[in-house]
């Protein structure tokens, strides 16, 4: 099982949740299983997929925030790990898909691989902090913590094509959605 | 009027709400003036470039957004400020103390000081270096409204001789 089922099974449980997506296939894969307006898809700045869902989730203390994130774009903005525990928001909730690949630039290992990221997040301080097959999502979204939960997977894309909208409809719709 | 005062008066008046930092000991009177207001979320970063990512989550919340940081700073968001903040045309205030001036003490300020315009120039980034108060008031106080009309960050560099 790849990236694209774990992002299929992670919208069965969304509802009116935010989503922030992280850059390349991730969001690719997203916006042909579940476009929606309350997606925000990114096009560039790898990395920042958490940093951007904890401004939103900051400054939306009553929206619940979800990030998809990969391992590799985890690794590249550690500190984000460290802001985020240290600000604990309640409606954020962070998800690592951890395929050890840099899975859009040709699958090359990542370092994730040597690592348990659910033990570093506990290590840091992360009081949720989950491999997504031992909890319930929703529980997740709804507790009073940051969450922080990895999904592992084997690495691989599938063939979903580049997204068609442009960077300013993706974020004039998102804005509006909220 | 004070120096600090007159960046935070066209903070406050700009409507900036959201702010992230990376310190300096320039702007230290500025971030405790900032810690001190219950209108503006001021959220501490790791870096530079992870608070450019929190400040454009936080305007998609609608929030105004102002980073306050050295200009080293400048050198560890380049990508993240091209791909994310003017790909998408968020709005930021870049409230940047311009370290490796006239004046600076520590050589290691002075190669990232010296290339800091010319980097804002190659990113096509409008900046601004007020010489008093008074015009620094001024400038960031219309700063958000031109950031807006840009699509881009606009950033306000405070020489050592500017404190």
């Amino acid at each position: 099982m790849a990236r694209y089922e774990a992002i299929k099974e992670i919208m069965e449980s969304i509802d009116d949740e935010l989503v922030i997506c992280n850059i390349g296939f991730p969001s690719r894969e997203l916006y042909e299983i579940d476009d929606r307006s309350e997606n925000f898809y990114m096009i560039g700045s790898m990395g920042l997929a958490s940093s951007i869902g904890f401004g939103l989730a900051m400054a939306k203390p009553n929206k619940d925030v979800v990030v998809i994130d990969g391992d590799g774009s985890l690794l590249m903005n550690m500190g984000s790990l460290v802001t985020i525990f240290a600000n604990n928001p309640s409606n954020l909730t962070w998800i690592v898909i951890d395929n050890g690949a840099y899975g859009s630039t040709g699958n090359q290992d990542t370092y994730a691989q040597k690592i348990d990221l659910v033990d570093v997040a506990k290590g840091v301080g992360f009081k949720n902090s989950f491999d997504f097959a031992e909890i319930n999502l929703n529980d997740a979204i709804r507790s009073d913590d940051a969450s922080f939960i990895v999904y592992k997977t084997e690495p691989g894309n599938s063939n979903s094509p580049i997204i068609d909208l442009d960077p300013i409809t993706i974020k004039e719709r998102f804005m509006s959605s909220i | 009027m004070d120096s600090t005062q007159a960046i935070y008066d066209g903070l406050k008046d700009a409507g900036v709400d959201f702010i992230v930092s990376v310190p300096c000991v320039n702007l230290s009177k500025l971030l405790n003036m900032i810690d001190d207001d219950p209108e503006i979320t001021h959220i501490p970063v790791t870096r530079e470039e992870e608070g450019i990512g929190i400040c454009a989550g936080a305007y998609l919340g609608g929030k105004r957004t102002a980073i306050l940081m050295q200009n080293s700073g400048l050198g560890n968001s380049i990508n993240a400020l091209k791909s994310l903040m003017e790909l998408y045309e968020f709005p930021l205030l870049m409230i940047m103390s311009h370290r490796g001036t006239e004046g600076e003490s520590i050589c290691g300020q002075v190669p990232m000081g010296e290339s800091t315009p010319q980097i804002l120039e190659a990113m096509d980034f409008s900046f601004y270096t007020p010489a008093t108060p008074e015009e620094a008031y001024d400038k960031i106080r219309l700063a958000w409204e031109m950031s807006e009309d840009d699509g881009k960050p606009v950033s306000i560099l405070l020489e050592i001789k500017y404190w």
